[in-house]
C-alpha cells in the first residue's frame, strides 16, 4: 500500500470537515491523517491528507472529493517535489541521570525544549515524517509520557 | 420590500418555475405555511412525510422538473430519510425544505430538534443549514441549480423557525450563481470521440447498454439514432426501461439479474460495449469478472467518479450523454445490416422468450395481469412500481416506449414507493394514465397515502399483485435457503377492497384471468379517485430468468422453453 498525500482546498465554512470525513468513511477509504488550516484566504481552507491505498483508489478519492459541492481543488502532491513537514511535542521521562544525554538529541534533531518539569522535559520538534519517526524512536528509550503529532501539512516547491 | 423570510422562500420558487410542493405541516414550518396560505403555489398534503418525498421524486421522474416537498423539524424530517435516499441512489432532482428549531436554540436538543443536515450528510447531493435570511434567495437558487445540473439529486435545505419569521429588506436579482467548487460540465472530449467512433465503426458484435442517465439528459432520439444507423442492439437496465423504445427490432429488453437471457448472453459475447449513462451496478454485472469478458467497454457518463469505479473502461467520455452522442453520430458509418450478429441475436430470442406456466383454481398469474395491462394501455400511461417481484414482473412483461414512463426505485429497492410515486406522476402529467404495479407488502407500507389520492381526486389506478407473501423474499427463501419460509407470509392482510372503501376509493378484486380485462377497463374509466385492483395470483410463483447471486450472467436459472 502506498501513501499518498492530497491537498484539499476548500470553503472556509462549517461542515466541511464533516463533509470530507464522511465522505472517507461512507467510501471506505483509510485516512492515514488529515490537518486543516486557514490559507492566505480567509474564504479559503486547506486539507493536507495522507491516505492509504494504490493509484486506482486515489484516483476515486480525488474524483468523489471533487464532487463535493465546498471541494474546490485537489491536487495530489506525493509525487511532486514538495516540503513536508508535522510538528511533535514529545513529554519524555528525564531525571538528572540522563538529560544531559536527551539534550544532546534534542540538538542532534534540531528540535527545542519547550517547558522543562522536575522528571521531565517537553520537546517540540518539526521536520518530514521519516526525521519526526526517528525522533520518536529515539526518545522511546527514555519513556515517552506523553506524545502528540499534528500530522503532516505539505506545500509543494517553486512557484507552482 | 420589507419581506419575511418564508415569503422570500416562496417567491424563490416561483421563480424557479415551481407549480406544486409536496409536504406536511408541523410546528418549526409554521411560518412557510402561513405564507402558503395564500401562494399561489399549489400544496399537496400527503398523509405521511416520506409519500410527500416519493411523491415529488415521482413528479419529478415524469415530468423532468425538479420535484419539490416540505416538512417539519424533527420527526417530519427524519420521516424523509427513506425518500432522500430514495432519489439520491436513483440521481433523481429533489429540493426538500425541512423546517427547524429556532437558531438560538440548535444545538440544545430542542422540542423536535434532529439534525437533519448532518443525518442526510451521506445521502443528498448537497444540503444547507440556513443562518441568516439575507441567504435564503441565494440558496434556494443554489440548491435549484445544484439538484438538476450534472449528476442529478436531492439537495436539503434546513430552515430555522425565526429567520423564516424574520423580515428584512428584500431585493430580487437576477445573478447567476457563483460557486468556485461547483461548475456545470459542458462538452466533451473530440479525442475520445473519435475513439470511440472508430471502435464501434469496426465492432462486428455491438451491444448498447443505456440506463438512467439516457432519461437523466433526455437523449433518448440520440440513443435511438445511433442503434438504429448502426443497426447495434440496446438493452437498457432497470433504471433505463423506456429510454429505447421495448417495440424495436433492436430491443434486448433489460439486463442483469432478471434481465432476459437475450440481453445477457449478448453482453457475454460482445465485442464492444457501448455503456450509456450507466453506473454497472451489481443487479447488472453479477460477478464483475464475468461481465462482457469479450468486450472494449466504452462509457459515456457525466460523473466522473462513476468511469472506473466498478469496471475498467477503455474509452472514458464524462460528459451529458445527449452532447456525447450528438458528436458521435456524425463520425459513424451508417452500417447496413450486421447479420451474422442480429442471426445469433434472433436465436436467442426464439430459444428463450420470456415465459411462464398456468395458474392454480383461483389465482391468476401475475405475469399475465402485467401483459395485459400492457396491452389495453399499448405502452401510453406510467407505471410506477412497489419492490419486489412485482416490479420485475413491470419491467419484463411491458414494453416501454417512452422515457418517463417507467418510475421504480432501482438503486435503494424501496418498498412503498410507488403509489405515492404514482400521485406525483399523475399531477405532473394528468393526460397520462398511470399506474402502479404493487405487491401486497409494499402497498401496506404506504397505503395511507389512499387519503391524499381521493382528497385531491387523483385517479391513479394501483394493481396489487396479491401473493399473500413478501415474494421476491420468498422466492429467494425457496431458491437458497431450502424453502424456509421465515416470516414472509403476508396472509394476514386487511381486506383491500373494503380499505379502498373505506378511504373513499374504489375497490376491485379479481381472482380469475377471465376477470382480469374487465376490472381494468372498470378502473380505467374511473377520473375522479383512485382505484385499487387486488388480483389474487399465484401464490409461489417466480420471477425467471435469474442470474444466482456471486454467478456469472451466462448461467441464468429459469425460463427455458422445457421447463
Ligand atoms: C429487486 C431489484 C432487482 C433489480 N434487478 C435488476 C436487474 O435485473 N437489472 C437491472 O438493470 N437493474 C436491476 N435493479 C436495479 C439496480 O439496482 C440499479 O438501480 C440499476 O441497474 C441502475 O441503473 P443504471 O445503471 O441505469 O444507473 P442509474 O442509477 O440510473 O444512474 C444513472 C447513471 O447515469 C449517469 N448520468 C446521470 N445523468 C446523466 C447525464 N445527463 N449524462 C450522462 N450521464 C448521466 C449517472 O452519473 C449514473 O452513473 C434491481 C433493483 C431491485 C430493487
Ligand atoms: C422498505 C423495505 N423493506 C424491506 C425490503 C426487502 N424486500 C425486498 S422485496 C421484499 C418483498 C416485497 O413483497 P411484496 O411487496 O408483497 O412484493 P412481491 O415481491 O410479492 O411482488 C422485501 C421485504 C425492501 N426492499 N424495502
Amino acid at each position: 500500500m502506498n501513501k499518498h498525500t492530497l491537498a484539499v482546498i476548500v470553503e472556509n465554512k462549517p461542515g466541511v470537515l464533516t463533509r470530507v470525513a464522511t465522505l472517507f468513511r461512507r467510501r471506505c477509504y483509510n485516512i492515514d491523517s488529515l490537518t486543516v488550516g486557514t490559507t492566505e484566504n480567509p474564504g479559503i481552507s486547506r486539507m493536507t491528507i495522507v491516505v492509504e491505498g494504490d493509484n486506482k483508489v486515489i484516483e476515486q478519492v480525488t474524483k468523489q472529493l471533487y464532487k463535493l459541492v465546498d471541494v474546490i481543488k485537489v491536487i495530489d502532491i506525493t509525487r511532486e517535489s514538495a516540503v513536508d513537514r508535522e510538528l511533535v511535542l514529545i513529554k519524555v521521562k528525564a531525571d538528572n541521570n540522563v538529560r544531559a544525554e536527551i539534550v544532546q538529541l534534542v540538538d542532534i534533531f534540531r528540535a527545542r525544549i519547550v517547558d522543562i518539569g522536575r522528571n521531565s522535559l517537553i520537546v517540540e520538534a518539526t521536520g518530514d515524517r521519516g526525521k519526526m519517526d526517528a525522533l520518536e524512536d529515539s526518545f522511546r528509550p527514555f519513556g515517552i509520557i506523553e506524545l502528540v503529532r499534528t500530522g503532516k501539512v505539505a506545500m509543494v516547491r517553486g512557484s507552482k | 420590500m420589507k419581506m419575511k423570510g418564508a415569503e422570500i422562500l416562496l417567491h424563490c420558487l416561483q421563480k424557479e418555475g415551481v407549480d406544486v410542493v409536496f409536504g406536511y405541516p408541523g410546528g418549526a414550518v409554521l411560518p412557510i405555511y402561513d405564507a402558503l396560505y395564500d401562494s399561489s403555489i399549489k400544496h399537496i398534503l400527503a398523509r405521511h412525510e416520506q409519500g410527500a418525498v416519493h411523491a415529488a421524486d415521482g413528479y419529478a421522474r415524469a415530468s423532468g422538473k425538479t420535484g419539490v416537498c416540505i416538512a417539519t423539524s424533527g420527526p417530519g424530517g427524519t420521516n424523509l430519510v427513506t425518500g432522500i435516499a430514495t432519489a439520491y441512489m436513483d440521481s433523481i432532482p429533489l429540493v426538500v425544505f425541512t423546517g427547524q428549531v429556532s437558531s438560538s436554540l440548535i444545538g440544545k436538543d430542542a422540542f423536535q430538534e434532529a439534525d437533519i443536515t448532518g443525518i442526510t450528510l451521506p445521502i443528498t447531493k448537497h444540503n444547507y443549514l440556513l443562518e441568516r435570511t439575507e441567504d435564503v434567495a441565494r440558496i434556494v437558487k443554489e440548491a435549484f441549480h445544484i439538484a438538476r445540473t450534472n449528476r442529478p439529486g436531492p439537495v436539503v435545505v434546513d430552515l430555522p423557525k425565526d429567520l423564516m419569521e424574520k423580515s428584512i429588506d428584500f431585493e430580487d436579482n437576477d445573478d447567476e450563481v457563483q460557486m468556485r467548487g461547483y461548475r456545470v460540465m459542458k462538452g466533451v472530449n473530440s479525442g475520445q470521440i473519435i475513439n470511440a467512433a472508430e471502435m464501434i465503426n469496426q465492432a462486428e458484435r455491438p451491444v448498447i447498454y443505456a440506463g438512467g442517465g439516457v432519461i437523466a439528459s433526455e437523449a433518448s432520439a440520440e440513443l435511438k439514432e445511433m442503434a438504429e444507423k448502426m443497426k447495434i442492439p440496446v438493452t437498457t437496465t432497470l433504471m433505463g426501461m423506456g429510454a429505447f423504445p421495448g417495440t424495436s427490432y433492436l430491443s434486448l429488453g433489460m439486463l442483469g439479474m432478471h434481465g432476459t437471457r437475450c440481453a445477457n448472453y449478448a453482453v457475454g459475447e460482445c465485442d464492444v460495449l457501448i455503456a450509456v449513462g450507466v453506473r454497472f451496478d451489481d443487479r447488472v454485472t453479477a460477478k464483475i469478472e464475468h461481465f462482457a469478458p469479450n468486450a472494449s467497454i466504452i462509457h459515456i457518463d457525466i460523473d466522473a467518479a462513476e468511469i472506473g469505479k466498478n469496471v475498467d473502461v477503455d474509452v472514458p467520455i464524462v460528459g451529458q450523454v445527449k452532447e456525447a452522442l450528438r458528436s458521435l453520430i456524425p463520425r459513424l458509418q451508417a452500417r447496413e445490416e450486421l447479420s451474422e450478429w442480429h442471426q445469433t441475436i434472433s436465436r436467442w430470442k426464439d430459444e428463450f422468450p420470456l415465459r411462464y406456466g398456468r395458474p392454480s383454481e383461483g389465482r391468476i398469474m401475475p405475469q399475465h395481469v402485467v401483459e395485459k395491462i400492457y396491452e389495453l394501455t399499448q405502452g401510453d400511461a406510467i407505471i410506477t412500481t412497489e419492490v419486489g417481484q412485482n416490479q420485475m414482473w413491470a419491467a419484463q412483461y411491458y414494453q416501454y416506449k417512452e422515457p418517463r414512463t417507467f418510475l421504480s426505485s432501482g438503486g435503494l429497492g424501496t418498498m412503498g414507493y410507488g403509489f405515492p410515486a404514482a400521485i406525483g406522476a399523475k399531477i405532473a402529467r394528468p393526460d397520462m394514465k398511470v399506474i402502479d404495479i404493487a405487491g401486497d407488502g409494499s402497498i401496506q407500507m404506504n397505503i395511507q397515502e389512499l387519503g391524499t389520492a381521493v382528497q385531491y381526486k387523483v385517479p391513479v389506478v394501483i394493481c396489487i399483485l396479491n401473493n399473500h407473501f413478501l415474494g421476491m423474499v420468498r422466492q429467494w427463501q425457496g431458491l437458497f435457503y431450502n424453502g424456509r419460509y421465515s416470516f414472509t407470509d403476508m396472509s394476514h392482510q386487511p381486506d383491500f377492497v373494503k380499505l379502498a372503501e373505506a378511504y373513499g376509493a374504489v375497490g376491485i378484486r379479481v381472482t380469475k384471468n377471465e376477470e382480469v380485462e374487465g376490472a381494468l377497463r372498470e378502473a380505467f374509466q374511473v377520473t375522479d379517485r383512485p382505484v385499487i385492483i387486488d388480483f389474487w395470483v399465484e401464490r409461489e410463483a417466480n420471477v425467471y430468468p435469474m442470474v444466482p447471486p456471486g454467478e456469472s450472467p451466462l448461467n441464468m436459472l429459469g425460463g427455458e422453453l422445457d421447463e
